[in-house]
């Protein structure tokens, strides 16, 4: 446990009686690609919230490369290195696509030029630098998505936090994100997705935690998730495990 | 985009040259007193722009900064005898500090509901500015009469002074925003206009980049608040606390171009002559034309140039390039 770098212990989280987040735990290891899955309204989004400040939790800590930033401000969390992305694509509407990296960019560095050239390698990097100069609404779904992704690392992250990345993309696409998302870990940054596309999940992830009606049911390599009767009875419902029997 | 061409420079050299050559040609007074209104409305658009065009946070409340500007520098002279230059200065930081004190509570206002907080707030304050006996209540303060001089900020000869002052203060106010908008503040600004999720997530402290906006533009508007004192020689809170001027204001940034640096001066350039001459020229009837006239302009406008006039220049020059 000597690389352990988010440390997520019993974090709860309440909207009025609906608990979003019931005593969740998990950690996250330097270098790893981490999932996080259940079905819908099990309290993934909700996690990343609380994780990110952007929920206050109501039960629970959370720990950064051994430091507290349980109920810190989004943008300190940031600064500190965990970003997150929005499940529904989040960008800066009237601003370029170069515009909207610099934005982020400017957490690190101040000097404009600096910015600049820096936000121009991160689109390389990502594939959009011939874009950088389209308004930012005029992109497609999927280079939405790369450049939300492009903002986020060029707030150089240590922690990258994708929220459904990869949800609405055509099987092209898809390929390229995952490719996308395994070049940014050999830039040596750790990846935790919320994910839907069991296709990604699988083929990305070291580790799946698997929620349920937000309570983490599993946690353990893909191929053993997948497998757990559990996790198949919170996807595909009782009567199904049963007739599996 | 905010790069400066030798182009560009070039231009606003002519543009600079033909402004200060101005008053030499145009003599008649009240050709002049346009002019200085123009300029002083368009610092004032111009400091709006920094929060309701950039940050996004729709203020109808700027007369507010605008009158404690005039009374801050006009009760110290009155009263201790306090040059306005140093008046000018201590009504923009306390303006500064009210707007930090009004805002942070308004933290989490946007939208609609940040513009009827700032409505309340100017309100209060010119309510509570008519009936604060200290500041001259209702009655107003008369500005005492001193020798005509740069170190009085008093001039009686000549209505030149006040032109180059006040545009020495827009050119302030426009370097100010051009520095603003083009550094991580104003990109940063751009973010907490488009939502305030993305900003947090792009790791932008919210709450102290809009105190930053609010602030800076609280402090210029105060300066052209002080300015308007010392230019008509007399205040009181129904000439330079009412909601008028905060409408007069917006509209300006708005036909302009909001979220351009020299948009609202061009609105203030159409704007405020067109008020001014309707005034003069329909207004003596007492019939209303004028106003007629000019809210028919105002609604023309905006039908055929919702970006502004100034968006409309910069998107047909890029589009001919």
């Amino acid at each position: 446990m000597s690389s352990l770098l988010l440390d997520v212990q019993g974090v709860s989280k309440y909207f009025g009686g609906l608990q979003a987040n019931e005593d969740v735990s998990f950690q996250v290891n330097k270098g790893e690609i981490v999932s996080i899955i259940g079905p819908n309204g099990a309290g993934k989004s909700t996690l990343f919230s609380c994780i990110t400040g952007f929920h206050r939790l109501d039960k629970g800590q959370v720990f950064f490369k051994g430091q507290d930033i349980t109920n810190r401000k989004p943008h300190a969390i940031g600064k500190l290195g965990v970003v997150r992305t929005f499940q529904i694509a989040q960008v800066i509407s009237d601003m370029t696509v170069l515009e909207n990296v610099m934005t982020g960019g400017f957490l690190k560095h101040s000097r404009v030029p600096e910015v600049r050239k820096r936000a121009g390698e991160v689109l390389s990097f990502t594939g959009l630098f011939e874009k950088r100069h389209r308004n930012a609404l005029s992109l497609s779904i999927s280079d939405k998505k790369r450049l939300e992704v492009s903002m986020a690392l060029a707030m150089e992250p240590e922690l990258l936090m994708l929220d459904e990345s990869m949800a609405g993309l055509t099987p092209v696409e898809l390929r390229e994100m995952i490719e996308l998302i395994r070049k940014v870990r050999q830039r040596g940054v750790t990846v935790v997705v919320v994910e839907h596309v069991m296709e990604a999940v699988m083929e990305l992830s070291d580790r799946v935690v698997v929620l349920n009606s937000g309570r983490k049911i599993v946690e353990g390599p893909p191929k053993e998730v997948v497998a757990n009767p559990e996790v198949i009875r919170a996807y595909l419902g009782e009567r199904y495990h049963a007739a599996r029997q | 985009m905010f790069d400066i061409s030798g182009k560009q420079i070039t231009v606003g050299g002519i543009v600079l040259a033909l402004l200060i050559l101005f008053p030499l040609v145009v003599t008649s007074p009240f050709g002049q007193h346009v002019a200085i209104i123009t300029f002083m409305f368009a610092m004032c658009g111009v400091a709006w722009n920094l929060m309701g065009g950039y940050a996004g946070m729709f203020s109808f409340g700027q007369v507010a900064f605008f009158g404690i500007g005039a009374y801050a520098s006009s009760f110290l002279l009155v009263t201790f005898n306090v040059s306005p230059w140093i008046g000018l200065m201590v009504g923009g930081v306390i303006s500064a500090m009210l707007a930090a004190s009004i805002g942070y509570p308004c933290s989490n206002l946007r939208g609609h509901y940040f513009a009827i907080a700032t409505i309340a707030f100017a309100e209060i304050i010119r309510i509570v500015f008519n009936n604060w006996k200290l500041v001259g209540a209702a009655e107003g303060i008369t500005v005492p009469m001193l020798k005509e001089s740069v170190g009085n900020f008093m001039f009686h000869s000549s209505k030149l002074p006040y032109y180059y002052i006040i545009l020495a203060f827009l050119l302030i106010a426009v370097a100010v925003c051009y520095w603003v908008s083009s550094s991580k503040m104003g990109y940063y600004f751009r973010a907490i206009k488009e939502s305030h999720d993305i900003a947090h997530v792009l790791g932008v402290d919210v709450v102290r980049y809009r105190l930053y906006s609010i602030m800076i533009s609280a402090f210029l508007t105060s300066m052209a608040g002080t300015f308007y004192a010392q230019y008509i020689l007399y205040i009181d809170p129904e000439s330079v606390m009412i909601m008028p001027i905060s409408v007069q204001i917006v509209l300006v940034a708005m036909l302009g171009g909001a979220n351009t640096v020299l948009g609202p001066v061009i609105g203030a350039a159409i704007l405020i002559p067109l008020s001014e001459y309707s005034r003069a020229w329909l207004g003596y009837k007492g019939t209303g034309v004028d106003m007629i006239v000019y809210g028919t302009l105002i609604t023309i406008i905006s039908m055929y140039q919702p970006n502004g006039v100034w968006g409309s220049i910069t998107y047909l020059l890029r589009r001919g390039k």
